[in-house]
C-alpha cells in the first residue's frame, strides 16, 4: 500500500497527464465526427501543456517576482520559463484547431456530412483515388 | 570582427516574413504584384543563403544572438555546414517552385493568388526557421509553422484536398505533439533548452529513462512528419491532391526538411556516443529498408501519376533514412557519416521536384491524371516528357545521373558496414523503381493515341506547357545530371566533409 502511495499519489501530476493524453487519443481514433476527432486532439495538446506547467511548480512557490528582500525572507518561486513555453504552445494550438474547423466547415459545404465515414463514401464517386 | 553575413541566418527568417505581409496589402491593391514581391524574396534570400554557405565554409560557424541575449538564456540561431547545405537546397527549390507558380496558380486558383503568396511565404519563413534554429523549443514552432501553412496550402484545391489536408493535420498535429513532449523530457532532465547547450549537459544522463523516453518521443514526433514507413499514411493523398508546385515542396523539401530535424536532434542534441548506446540506428536501418520496398511496391499498384510519385517518395525518405541508420557504423572516405543521406537530400529534391512539377505540367494542359490517359503524350508535349524522362531515369539511377551517385554511395557503406541486406534491398528497389516508372514512359511514348492506326498519331499537334513552366522544369532536369557528374568528380564534397567532421564522424579528429 505504501509503495502504491509512492508510486501513485506522490506523482499524481504524471498519472492525470498520462490519462488525459490516453483519452485524447482514444478520441482521435476512435471517434467517427470530425469535430470530436477535433476536441480529441485538443485533450491531447492540452494533456502535454498540463505536463509542462506541473514541470515548473514548486511547493509553497510564488510568483517570480524576485526581490533582494524576498529572497532574504526565505520565499522560493516557481519556475516561470515552461509556463512561458506553453503561452507558445497554446498559440500554437489555437491555430491548429482554428485550421482544422475552417477545413471541417469546407467540408461540410462540399459533402454536407461532417462524419469521415461519409465523406470518404462521397469522395470515392469523385474518383481520383 | 563582425562581418555583416553574420547577420543573414536572422534576416532569411525575417524577410519572408515580412513579405508575407507585404503581400497581402499590396495584393489587395493589385494582385499581380503578389507574384513579383514573393519571386524577388525567395531570389534575395537564396543569394543570401549562398553567402551564408560561402562564409561558413571559408571562415567558421555563425552564431546569432536573438535580441542579444546570452544563451542558453536568449534563443540562438547557429549556421555551420550542415544548415547552411540544406538551407541553399530548401531556398532553390522554393525559388523555382514560385517561377512555376507564375502560370499554375492563375489556372489552378484563380480566385486566391494573393492567399496562396501569402501562405507560401509563412511556409518557406516555418522551413527556414528549423534549419537555422539552434533552439530546440523554437525549431518545435517553426515546424508547426511550416505544418499550418502546408495544411492550408494542400487544402487550397478543395473537393477531397480537403480530406487529404484534414488527415494530415490530425497526424501531423500528433507528431508535434510528441516532439514537444520529447522536449519537456530534455527540459525536465537538464533545464536547458539550447542545443549547444544540452548536448555539454545531456552526456552524464545517457543512461537515464527519461532522456531515452524523450528521445523515442522525438524520434516518433518527426518520423510522423517526415513521413517513414509505417507513419507515412497521411503523405499519399496530401501530395497527390496539392497543387503541382506545393506537391514538389513537400516532397522535396518540407519531408526532408523534417529528416535535417531528425539528424539535427540526433547528433547536435544527443551525440554520437549516445548513438551507439542503444540499438537505435540499427532499428532504423530496419525500418528505412521496409519502407524502401513498401513504398516502391505500394508505387506500383497506383494507377494516379501524382500519388504513384507521392509513394515513390516514402520509398526515397527509406533511403535518407537508411544512409542515416548506416552512418554511425561507417567511416571510410568518401562515403563516410552522413555523406550518402545529406548527398541523397540534394538529389531527392532535384529529381521529385522536377517529377512533381511535369505531372503537374500534363494537369494544367490537359488535366491528365491517370498514367492510362498518358497515350501520345511525348508526341504532345515533347519537352516536359523529355524532362520527365530524364528525371525517371535518374530516379532508376541510370549513370550518370544523381539518383545513380546516392545509389551507389549507400550500397559501397552498407558494404563496408557488413550489412549486405540492405545492398540486396536497394538492388531490388531499383529495380522496382524501372517497373513503375517504365509504365508510365512506354504509355505517354510508345502506345498510339486515341484511335489507334499509327498514321493517326502523327497528327496529334504539339501543345507545350508555357515558358514559365518549361524553364523551372528543364532547369531541374538538367540538373539531375549535371549534380551527378559534379557529385562524381567530388566538387562539392568539402560541404559534407565539413559536417562529418563536426559530428566526429570522419576518420581524421
Amino acid at each position: 500500500m505504501e509503495w502504491f502511495v509512492a508510486k501513485v499519489f506522490a506523482k499524481y501530476n504524471y498519472w492525470v497527464f498520462i490519462i488525459l493524453m490516453m483519452i485524447g487519443l482514444y478520441g482521435i481514433i476512435a471517434k467517427n465526427n470530425l469535430i470530436k476527432k477535433i476536441i480529441g486532439l485538443n485533450i491531447f495538446q492540452t494533456a502535454i501543456f498540463l505536463y509542462f506547467i506541473s514541470l515548473g511548480a514548486v511547493k509553497g512557490g510564488t510568483a517570480p517576482i524576485v526581490s533582494e528582500e524576498m529572497i532574504q525572507k526565505g520565499y522560493v518561486y516557481v519556475n516561470p520559463l515552461p509556463h512561458v513555453l506553453i503561452l507558445t504552445a497554446i498559440v500554437v494550438s489555437v491555430a491548429t484547431t482554428a485550421v482544422a474547423l475552417s477545413l471541417v466547415i469546407r467540408m461540410h459545404h462540399e459533402y454536407g456530412s461532417i462524419e469521415e465515414s461519409d465523406i470518404i463514401e462521397k469522395s470515392k464517386d469523385q474518383g481520383m483515388t | 570582427m563582425i562581418y555583416f553575413v553574420e547577420h543573414f541566418p536572422v534576416l532569411v527568417v525575417v524577410i519572408s516574413i515580412l513579405s508575407a505581409i507585404t503581400i497581402l496589402i499590396a495584393g489587395w491593391i493589385h494582385r499581380k504584384t503578389a507574384w513579383f514581391i514573393s519571386m524577388a524574396t525567395l531570389l534575395g534570400q537564396f543569394i543570401a543563403s549562398l553567402f551564408i554557405l560561402r562564409h561558413v565554409l571559408t571562415v567558421g560557424t555563425i552564431r546569432y544572438r536573438l535580441g542579444g541575449w546570452v544563451p542558453p538564456w536568449g534563443i540562438e540561431y547557429v549556421m555551420d555546414a550542415l544548415n547552411a547545405y540544406i538551407l541553399v537546397i530548401l531556398l532553390f527549390l522554393a525559388l523555382v517552385c514560385v517561377i512555376y507558380s507564375k502560370k499554375n496558380i492563375e489556372h489552378e486558383l484563380p480566385q486566391k493568388v494573393v492567399s496562396f503568396y501569402t501562405v507560401y511565404q509563412l511556409l518557406i519563413t516555418g522551413l527556414c526557421g528549423i534549419t537555422v534554429t539552434g533552439d530546440i523549443f523554437n525549431m518545435y514552432v517553426f515546424i508547426e509553422i511550416t505544418s499550418l501553412s502546408a495544411y492550408t496550402l494542400i487544402a487550397s484545391r478543395g473537393k477531397i484536398a480537403l480530406k487529404a489536408s484534414f488527415t494530415y493535420l490530425v497526424l501531423g498535429s500528433i507528431g508535434a505533439c510528441f516532439f514537444l513532449l520529447g522536449i519537456g523530457f530534455l527540459y525536465a532532465v537538464t533545464g536547458s533548452l539550447n542545443m549547444h547547450d544540452l548536448s555539454i549537459l545531456l552526456p552524464p544522463f545517457y543512461k537515464n529513462r527519461v532522456v531515452m523516453a524523450g528521445f523515442a518521443f522525438i524520434i516518433v514526433g518527426l518520423s510522423i512528419k517526415m513521413a517513414l514507413f509505417p507513419l507515412h499514411t497521411w503523405l499519399p493523398d496530401a501530395h497527390a491532391f496539392a497543387p503541382a508546385e506545393i506537391s514538389a515542396m513537400l516532397s522535396g523539401i518540407i519531408i526532408e526538411v523534417s529528416s535535417y530535424a531528425f539528424i539535427r536532434v540526433a547528433f547536435s542534441v544527443f551525440t554520437v556516443h549516445f548513438l551507439k548506446l542503444l540499438p537505435i540506428f540499427d532499428i532504423l536501418c530496419w525500418v528505412a529498408g521496409v519502407a524502401i520496398i513498401a513504398g516502391s511496391v505500394l508505387a506500383i499498384t497506383q494507377v494516379n501519376l501524382k500519388r504513384m510519385l507521392a509513394y515513390s517518395s516514402v520509398a526515397n525518405m527509406g533511403y535518407i533514412m537508411l544512409a542515416v541508420g548506416l552512418s554511425t557504423s561507417v567511416m571510410e572516405a568518401p562515403w563516410n557519416g552522413l555523406t550518402p543521406a545529406l548527398m541523397h537530400i540534394l538529389n531527392h529534391a532535384l529529381m521529385k521536384g522536377c517529377l512533381f512539377l511535369a505531372a503537374g505540367a500534363f494537369i494544367y494542359k490537359a488535366d491528365l491524371w491517370l498514367i492510362k490517359d498518358f497515350r501520345g503524350l511525348g508526341k504532345r508535349m515533347p519537352y516536359t516528357s523529355a524532362a520527365f524522362v530524364l528525371a525517371a531515369i535518374s530516379m532508376i539511377g541510370v549513370p550518370p545521373s544523381v539518383g545513380f551517385v546516392s545509389k551507389l554511395y549507400i550500397i559501397l557503406a552498407a558494404i563496408e558496414a557488413k550489412k549486405i541486406i540492405f545492398v540486396a534491398v536497394l538492388l531490388l528497389s531499383s529495380l522496382l523503381n524501372l517497373v513503375y516508372f517504365w509504365r508510365v514512359i512506354e504509355t505517354m511514348y510508345m502506345k498510339r493515341a486515341e484511335g489507334g492506326d499509327p498514321s493517326h498519331s502523327t497528327l496529334i499537334s504539339k501543345d507545350e506547357a508555357p515558358f514559365w513552366m518549361l524553364a523551372p522544369i528543364l532547369t531541374l532536369a538538367s540538373l539531375c545530371i549535371v549534380m551527378g557528374v559534379l557529385w562524381l568528380a567530388k566538387i562539392p564534397m568539402p560541404i559534407l566533409d565539413q559536417v562529418n567532421s563536426l559530428f566526429g564522424l570522419s576518420k581524421m579528429p
